[in-house]
């Protein structure tokens, strides 16, 4: 009996954000090599972003900071089950192709890398592969949500070891979502002129009351408590980068971030987690970071 | 009727969604005493190491087992899955086995890498004729079952959809199309559980 073959279709919308849904209330890890991924893995990370250095080591070095090497990323799939990410430069769209060849799980399109282009994003629809951007305010979610992103990460400022801006563009996301959700029909038009949005999206928006994609968040989170403050304050799930392999005991902090972002309402489990993470990255000061010096302000 | 659905990761808000368009009232669990007074529970889709690893430090994992040791009915979805399968393949080799009961190998990320999900019509006799229109998300593939576990759907002649006794596992996700079909079809087994242990005498 000869039976047919199912038709099977990839790279639909569903398959692209449908990964973002199953790595919600996780921990997504930045890792340089193989051995930090299996550490991430270990300590029950959802996902690994494969990078040559972790954005406090780009801060520090200068230069132009580009993709992994191709045999970091093929490195880093080798040694962990769990879905590997790789960062791209913004407009950087061969750097995309090939981690796309190189069968990464999902690129981020990331201003923590220099930006290749000035004036253009990359056309994400173009892609099998999804796409996570950056993203400092709901005009910005939404532009990249219109590109073909299947996930948003608001931008905090990377490597720093600092929430506060994590935290100013989480709130100015949610708070944005509130003033359109309590807009009556008539003034969508106005606000998606104002935040610079697709007037279809703001609409979204208004429907499900949040992003149309998963929102998680990024750049500065370095302890259980900042990880358990972006959760209550209402992300999806957390980007640590420097602030797990740039710590004193990176196995303990990483499990400790996970645990904290589970049990995000309980204190007492927080409390008990942090005692045994050692020393927390050294953070940074916004007032001391030159305005050139700030990653944020990369993608448009 | 009350189903849980397990709330340590992943894509609970639409496991949620679908079992309150079927009108049941839809729990989230997260600790072990959040399981009693349910007719079943969901595991959703999402990491099966990092939910195993949860599972078993804050005690939910042996007190799960505990229940389905009495019939009570869960259905794993993806890395649910996982959770639920007597052996687990790993790209180096085997992989922890958490709860089980599900006499199933399965292996991880078996039908590849993100850029290789997809999704699909797949044929489910029991809710035939119309085609069940599901996701697969670096799905884990059933490599082999035992003769207790019932074919009820598949992919290309492989099991993707099984059953035994109250257990119910897909590789795939149904929360993520708009179809009701498998959610109402696995209600119906906790509703028969409820059923059940209203009947027995208090002891």
């Amino acid at each position: 009996m000869a039976q047919q073959r199912n038709q099977r279709e990839q790279g639909t919308a569903g398959v692209k954000t449908g990964l973002a849904e199953m790595l919600k209330g996780g921990v997504i890890m930045d890792v340089t090599t193989p051995e930090q991924a299996v550490i991430a893995e270990q300590a029950g990370a959802v996902a690994v972003m494969a990078l040559e250095r972790v954005p406090a080591d780009i801060r520090a070095a200068g230069g132009v900071a580009r993709m992994a090497h191709p045999a970091i990323v093929k490195a880093i799939n080798a040694a962990v089950e769990i879905p590997v990410m790789a960062k791209a430069r913004i407009g950087h769209f061969v750097e995309a192709q090939v981690l796309e060849a190189l069968e990464v799980d999902y690129v981020d399109e990331s201003e923590v890398l220099t930006p290749a282009d000035e004036q253009y994003h990359i056309d994400k629809w173009n892609f099998n592969v999804p796409f996570v951007c950056g993203a400092r305010n709901l005009g910005e979610a939404l532009r990249r949500i219109a590109e073909g992103a299947a996930m948003i990460r608001t931008k905090g400022e990377p490597g720093t070891g600092n929430v506060v801006e994590a935290v100013r563009h989480l709130r100015t996301v949610l708070g944005e979502i509130r003033r359109v959700t309590a807009a009556p029909a008539e003034e969508l038009g106005t606000l998606a002129k104002e935040f610079g949005a697709p007037l279809e999206l703001v609409r979204r928006v208004r429907e499900m009351g949040r992003l149309p994609v998963v929102h998680f968040v990024a750049g500065g989170i370095a302890t259980p408590a900042d990880a358990a403050l972006m959760m209550q304050l209402g992300a999806d799930g957390i980007f640590v980068g420097s602030g797990i392999f740039k710590s004193q005991n990176p196995a303990a902090m990483a499990r400790a971030i996970v645990r904290a972002t589970l049990h995000y309402n309980d204190p007492a489990v927080i409390a008990e987690v942090s005692e045994s993470v050692g020393q927390a990255m050294a953070g940074l000061e916004m007032s001391t970071l030159a305005q050139s010096d700030r990653m944020q302000e990369r993608g448009w | 009727m009350r189903i849980g659905v397990l709330a340590i990761q992943g894509d609970v808000r639409e496991h949620r969604r679908h079992l309150e368009r079927l009108g049941v009232a839809a729990l989230e669990v997260r600790r072990p005493a959040e399981l009693s007074g349910l007719a079943g529970l969901i595991m959703p889709g999402g990491e099966s190491s990092t939910i195993g690893m949860l599972m078993t430090e804050s005690g939910l994992l042996d007190a799960l087992h505990a229940k389905m040791a009495e019939g009570f009915p869960v259905y794993g979805t993806c890395a649910g899955m996982i959770l639920l399968a007597n052996h687990v393949q790993g790209a180096r080799g085997a992989s922890p086995t958490w709860l089980g009961g599900l006499d199933v190998t399965v292996a991880r990320n078996a039908y590849g890498r993100q850029v290789q999900s997809f999704e699909a019509d797949i044929s489910v006799s029991a809710l035939a004729p119309e085609p069940v229109h599901v996701v697969f998300i670096r799905a884990p593939r059933i490599l082999s079952a035992g003769s207790a576990v019932r074919v009820l759907g598949e992919l290309d002649g492989e099991p993707v959809l099984v059953e035994q006794g109250t257990i119910l596992a897909s590789s795939f996700h149904p929360e993520l199309t708009d179809d009701l079909r498998i959610h109402r079809y696995f209600a119906a087994k906790a509703l028969r559980f409820q059923e059940e242990v209203a009947a027995q005498p208090a002891r």
